[in-house]
């Protein structure tokens, strides 16, 4: 029988069935954070037990930690006893530790891909619901919670129903300004926040083949608010040649043996999925959220929508309430409405390839007055690569902060915060109230797009700072 | 884990969709070891920035202050995986959700800790909800044993949940014991798999 590339990741981690339907999923690769951890591992040291496989698990300090040149565990008192909390137990449990000062230091979901932990076809938790995005690379990744945490932990298994499949196909090619980001933007903005509810999400097509590995972990990343624990890209070519070489990727005789395994991992000819999307690219525009639900998505050539135009009672109740949030008038283009915040950060857009493109709309630009724009990379080495390029010059100059790599304004939670009404356009995933600190009004968008909302005070259709070239 | 057999108590209605873990706790609230955690549920909406309850926030009115049971609308417990959300729910003493849908991590971690969470269709839910409302008194008995909501005046509303999670919650049973009981099989599949997939572990 044709299979689909979840379920061969799934019958390679069977470790055994039940008679109810439930099976043993063996777990390759456990990632920890420090604010979802804490309780495991005092359930595991209540329970005395040791860590199963210490060789399969990464530790990392990345949300709760402050993000300005010479930060320590002391630079934000509300979080200091977490960040000591996790050094204590992963010195008791022999874990591997990226901390702080480390190379290796950086929000968990880049650093993953980055280090070459996920790899194609393995199964991966963290405490964290952005795990997806490493099925960028081809690997079944999820979010789990902290009591699942102490099941890796313990046991290295977790005790798992078999999810439905679904296949997002993504046709076509996007236009100028439109970025992997708005792909996935646009299919939660056409179908909701909770139709992947209970589905693996495989994105395919030929748009999808033609992006980069950084652009794939950014459509895996949004999983979550399309629904789904996990989504995943089939590894190919392009997945390869981004991890060879990487710290934890397979070398020499284990790459050899690695790399037949993953070719016959993409899906076969007629496998089936339990639904199928198709995604029309070539209709996609730049995009920008503007109420409180990721599924608040409109052109950025369009107007605000009015509350009467949804059709379902409880959308147009949320809609109301979002408008009254955000401090928006229906039927105003959404294109020109002021900004207070510019935030570049996150999982979802933190990368090399994202600061780079934010760049390219920056160079020789300023930040408008009176607008507060920061740029924090998604990992230390993001950092570094950033530096090595002159790419921190050009955000310097434009009047950017340049900070230190954490979670930051994504999740407000390390002393990063928007003031209450303070208007943020952001290339993070949620705009929830509150989520940039309580108050704050959140505006999704590509890094493009946010850069170019810094340098014009205002949200902006990026295409036309594109048309303008360099200042 | 605590059992789950029939639970009487206040049912409180908060009927918008898509309420997130975010909504139930807010990041700045669960960091660390929190002491009295139920104090922060849904802090933003309950308490203003002096940390006074806002009396128009629905828990704080006295007919539905101490609530066991909270009727949702769909979607609830979207967004992070946070157990947080969670305790929160468990702390404030709620041990069931009557809703359409869940956001997944949430239900999963429902489930580890005790915390009942009921599917059941919109147009019932409403019902339900509109049931506590019109009552004088909005008490609802959730029985597990026989699948069964009992609604303030006398309506009857049944209901399933797959039998593994009804067994280990009536039971008090922890996942963790059925999974320490399964190291032979464990064991088995790691030798083989060190030589079948030697790059996963870091050969
Ligand atoms: S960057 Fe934001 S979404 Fe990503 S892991 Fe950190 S808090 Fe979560």
């Amino acid at each position: 029988m044709p299979l689909t590339l979840f379920e061969k990741i799934w019958n390679r981690h069977v470790v055994s069935e039940f008679s109810d339907g439930r099976a043993l999923i063996h777990i390759d690769r456990h990632v920890l954070q420090e604010t979802t951890s804490w309780q495991a591992f005092d359930a595991l040291r209540e329970r005395g037990l040791p860590v199963r496989n210490p060789e399969l698990t990464h530790s990392v300090i990345d949300h709760s930690v402050a993000t300005h040149p010479g930060r320590t565990a002391d630079s934000f008192p509300p979080t200091r006893d977490m960040i000591l909390a996790m050094r204590r137990h992963c010195q008791e449990f022999g874990l591997r530790l990226y901390d702080i000062d480390s190379d290796r230091q950086g929000i968990v979901h880049v650093i993953s891909p980055e280090l070459g932990i996920a790899q194609p076809g393995c199964t991966l938790v963290c405490a964290d619901s952005h795990t997806a995005t490493s099925g960028g690379l081809g690997a079944w990744a999820w979010g789990i919670g902290t009591t699942q945490v102490l099941h890796v932990l313990a046991t290295q298994m977790l005790l798992l129903r078999k999810p439905e499949t679904m296949r997002v196909t993504f046709n076509g090619t996007p236009g100028r300004g439109v970025f992997a980001k708005d792909l996935i933007l646009h299919l939660i903005g056409q179908h909701g926040v909770a139709t992947g509810t209970g589905h693996v999400v495989e994105y395919a097509g030929p748009a999808i083949r033609a992006l980069p590995v950084e652009g794939r972990l950014t459509v895996c990343n949004m999983s979550i608010e399309f629904g789904a624990r996990a989504g995943l890209i089939a590894a190919d070519d392009t997945t390869f040649q981004y991890l060879a070489g990487r710290e934890f990727a397979p070398k020499g005789a284990a790459w050899d043996a690695a790399l037949p395994e993953w070719r016959r991992l993409p899906s076969d000819d007629g496998a089936l999925y339990h639904r199928e999307l198709v995604v029309d690219c070539d209709a996609i525009t730049p995009l920008v959220t503007w109420g409180n639900s990721p599924q608040d998505v409109i052109a950025i050539d369009g107007r605000i929508p009015a509350p009467d135009s949804f059709a379902e009672p409880d959308r147009r109740a949320m809609a109301e309430r979002a408008l009254r949030y955000m401090d928006l008038t229906p039927g105003t283009p959404i294109e020109g409405t002021p900004i207070d915040y510019a935030f570049i950060g996150s999982c979802t857009n933190a990368r090399l390839s994202d600061l780079q493109e934010a760049a390219s709309i920056a160079r020789g630009r300023k930040v408008a007055p009176g607008v507060r724009a920061l740029i924090v990379p998604g990992s230390t080495t993001v950092k570094r690569e950033a530096e090595a390029s002159g790419l921190d010059t050009i955000f310097r100059d434009a009047g950017f902060e340049w900070r230190e790599s954490a979670c930051s304004m994504c999740v407000a939670a390390n002393g990063d915060m928007v003031p209450p009404g303070k208007r943020s356009i952001s290339t993070t995933n949620r705009n929830f109230e509150g989520r940039q600190g309580p108050g704050s009004r959140t505006h999704l968008a590509s890094p493009a797009m946010v850069a170019a909302a810094a340098v014009t005070g205002k949200i902006t259709d990026v295409r036309r700072l594109l048309d303008a070239g360099e200042a | 884990m605590e059992k789950f057999t029939v639970l009487r108590g206040k049912a409180v209605p908060m009927m918008r969709a898509n309420i997130n873990t975010d909504d139930i706790i807010a990041a700045q609230a669960m960091m660390g070891k929190v002491e009295r955690i139920g104090d922060r549920l849904f802090t933003g909406a309950r308490y203003d920035s002096d940390g006074n309850e806002r009396p128009e926030f629905i828990l704080n009115q006295d007919r539905y202050r101490g609530s066991r049971i909270l009727v949702a609308g769909a979607n609830f417990g979207c967004g992070s995986s946070r157990e947080a959300a969670v305790w929160a729910l468990t702390g404030y003493g709620i041990r069931c959700v009557i809703a359409p849908s869940y956001g997944e991590i949430f239900h999963d971690n429902s489930y580890q800790n005790g915390l009942l969470p009921i599917i059941l269709d919109e147009a019932t839910v409403a019902r339900i909800a509109a049931a506590i409302e019109g009552a004088d008194e909005p008490v609802v008995t959730v029985d597990l044993e026989r699948g069964e909501i009992r609604l303030p005046e006398n309506g009857l509303v049944r209901f399933s949940i797959p039998e593994e999670r009804r067994a280990a919650l009536l039971a008090g049973m922890d996942e963790l014991d059925i999974l320490l009981t399964r190291g032979e099989a464990l064991n088995s599949f790691q030798i083989r798999d060190r030589s079948e997939r030697p790059w996963i572990w870091g050969a």
